[in-house]
């Protein structure tokens, strides 16, 4: 806690941004997302559409995975049937983009329900096995059933309109994205100072204690895989109608992996965690790949290990983090903030 | 026994257990357990290690299947009686029956209020939308029942551990904050197991006092293992005990004492 301020009433004692310097801090937030198109290169907005979109996945997965302490490996199919069910009701039924998503997102949570059935049962890594099995089955239904998702060819979506006016640029969907975003994170963080959340904590750090409390486990793992399921839909969706392309190799076992990367890197069970993974796993490929490019002239042997340089990379920032950081670079930012609230005096 | 057999649970029997056997493979845990806790009272069981004592709180609150017999548990006085056999462990709280473990069970990575908060969950409404978008009644909601949270903290006086994870308390305030959860829930029924197990004699002697109060001022019908008989001796109205699975004398602690074949249980052939 910050030193020298209590609450005189719950209310404050329970908000989300309890101290004035946090307050302050979202504000800045705000007004650099506000402010970032209008100076961002259309790579650089590209690069932030792509964050917002994993931001929002990694939410998702923290909550099942970090929050609720049940290891899927089935991000890359739920986030596949977002993007397909998103997809081809646009395609197939002229669903307009705005209607599509949340609809492609609950059909993920009815999924996502069917998937966490056997953790009535199943704990652990054998509930992952399970979930790796669904992974599976969505990539074999969707590579397979061409007359539904036209199997290995890409499924192509017109770009979405609203009110008239096409959303096809970087630029104008960043709004979209950047709106979803945050009201995820706000949700997902009311979700974890309320009820439903401390239910799911619960269920992660002593399940038998929780249901002698009165948490109906089951019922909530459901719950928890549901909720998880629909944010990754929408990840999904939303990705779907910003890339106006879809096509199964965005969501394969790979996918599942670098999204469970993402939110060990940035810290399981934290909405900022979510985010600062999701940065961290879509910037670091980039910037790779522009070392790489200047590097051709110079060293053309470079561009051809690029490709093996990427994924070392990416490994060893995985090992590192485990090693040195085990709580992620949400933990990181933490023992900034700590440093800098009662700098410049530090004792 | 002085008890009178009752065929039916007597209007004042909060919790009856009759015939309860439950066994793990070969090993009989419980063996045609047999006991009835009043409303009201303090009541003790003991036996010695491995006698199924926590075995019969976990079958009480649902943990365990026994394969036969009968549990049935009236919250209040003139209540109808319901059957807690084969209920969910969810099921079992509802009906306002909480309880502390023997290996004290916390959510550790959550502070104090958090796991106190926990204990109201039954008496919640809020939902995944509603806590999603925590606006209006659900924000009032959760400042309702911290107040009612911070009635416990009061109670047990952990009013400075507030914010702290349960996790990097000492074992003595854990064994506090688990009673302290369990109180949250606002129970009728309160089992504990081994509440004072590990403590000193001071933290002793303030779990002592704690369970009086809330078995005086609020009313709470408590059961409880203990192993300390002197503990016993002084809190409870009455003492089942336990010894191979098989309850072997039920009374007052007096009566208890006296009974021979309790003096052959814990004295073995040299009694
Ligand atoms: N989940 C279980 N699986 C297998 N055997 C069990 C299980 N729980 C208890 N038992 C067995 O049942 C018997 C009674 O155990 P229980 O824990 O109920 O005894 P206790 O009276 O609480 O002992 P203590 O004083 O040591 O806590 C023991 O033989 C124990 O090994
Ligand atoms: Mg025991």
């Amino acid at each position: 806690m910050e030193s020298g301020i209590f609450f005189s009433d719950y209310r404050s004692d329970m908000a989300l941004r309890r101290m004035p310097l946090q307050k302050v801090r979202t504000g800045l937030l705000l007004v650099g997302l506000v402010v970032f198109p209008f100076l961002a290169t259309p790579y650089w907005l590209n690069l932030a559409n792509q964050i917002a979109i994993a931001t929002i996945g990694a939410i998702g997965l923290n909550i099942l995975v970090g929050y609720t302490g049940q290891i899927s490996l089935g991000q890359g199919a739920f986030m596949a049937i977002g993007a397909y069910g998103a997809g081809l009701l646009t395609v197939r039924f002229g669903v307009p983009f705005y209607i599509s998503i949340p609809v492609a997102a609950l059909i993920t949570a009815v999924a996502g329900l069917v998937v966490g059935l056997p953790s009535l049962r199943l704990k652990g890594l054998y509930l992952a096995v399970a979930t790796l099995a669904a992974q599976q089955i969505v990539e074999f239904v969707v590579t397979h059933w061409t007359g539904l998702t036209g199997g290995t060819e890409a499924l192509v979506v017109p770009a979405p309109e609203m009110f008239g006016a096409r959303l096809n640029t970087d630029g104008r969907f960043y709004w979209i994205l950047i709106v979803v975003a945050l009201a995820v994170a706000l949700f997902a963080a009311n979700l974890f100072r309320s009820r439903v959340g401390r239910a799911w904590v619960a269920i992660r750090d002593q399940d038998i204690a929780a249901s002698a409390i009165g948490v109906n486990v089951f019922g909530y793992k459901l719950l928890a895989f549901a909720t998880s399921s629909f944010l990754v839909g929408l990840s999904g969706a939303l990705l779907a109608h910003y890339r106006s392309i879809v096509t199964w190799e965005r969501f394969t076992i790979e996918v599942s992996i670098s999204y469970l990367a993402m939110i060990i890197i940035g810290g399981l069970g934290t909405i900022s965690g979510s985010f600062f993974g999701a940065t961290l796993i879509v910037l670091l490929p980039a910037m790779i790949n522009t070392v790489g490019r200047s590097l051709q002239d110079t060293a053309p042997w470079a561009a051809t290990v690029l490709p093996y340089v990427q994924q070392g990379v990416f490994g060893l920032v995985i090992i590192l983090f485990l090693v040195l950081e085990p709580e992620g670079l949400a933990r990181l930012w933490r023992n900034v903030k700590d440093y800098f609230r009662v700098w410049p005096f530090s004792y | 026994m002085a008890e009178p057999a009752a065929s039916s649970p007597a209007p004042s029997t909060c919790l009856e257990v009759d015939g309860l056997t439950l066994s793990f493979g070969g090993v009989h845990a419980l063996d045609d357990v047999a006991l009835d806790v009043r409303h009201g009272e303090v009541f003790a069981i003991i036996g010695p290690n491995g006698a199924g004592k926590t075995s019969l709180l976990n079958s009480i609150s649902g943990l365990y299947r026994p394969q036969k017999g009968s549990i049935t548990y009236s919250a209040s006085p003139g209540e109808e009686p319901a059957s807690l056999l084969g209920r969910a462990p969810h099921k079992v709280a509802q009906l306002g029956v909480a309880r502390s473990f023997q290996n004290i069970e916390l959510f550790r990575a959550m502070s104090v209020l958090e796991n106190l908060m926990l204990g109201r969950h039954i008496h919640m409404r809020g939902n995944v939308l509603t806590c999603g978008v925590y606006w209006g009644s659900q924000r009032r909601e959760e400042i309702r029942h911290r107040a009612a949270v911070e009635d416990v903290i009061d109670f047990l006086e952990i009013e400075n551990l507030r914010h702290q994870a349960v996790g990097t308390l000492a074992y003595g305030l854990q064994k506090r904050v688990e009673l302290a959860r369990a109180l949250a829930l606002d129970p009728k029924l309160l089992l504990l197991d081994e509440p004072m197990a590990g403590m000193n004699v001071e933290e002793k002697e303030d779990m002592a006092r704690f369970i009086l109060d809330v078995n005086e001022e609020r009313g709470v019908t408590t059961v409880l293992i203990e192993h300390d008989m002197g503990v016993v001796m002084d809190l409870s109205d009455r003492v089942a005990v336990l010894d191979f699975g098989r309850s072997i004398a039920c009374g007052t602690p007096d009566h208890v004492r006296a009974d021979p074949a309790v003096i052959h249980a814990y004295l073995g052939d040299a009694g």
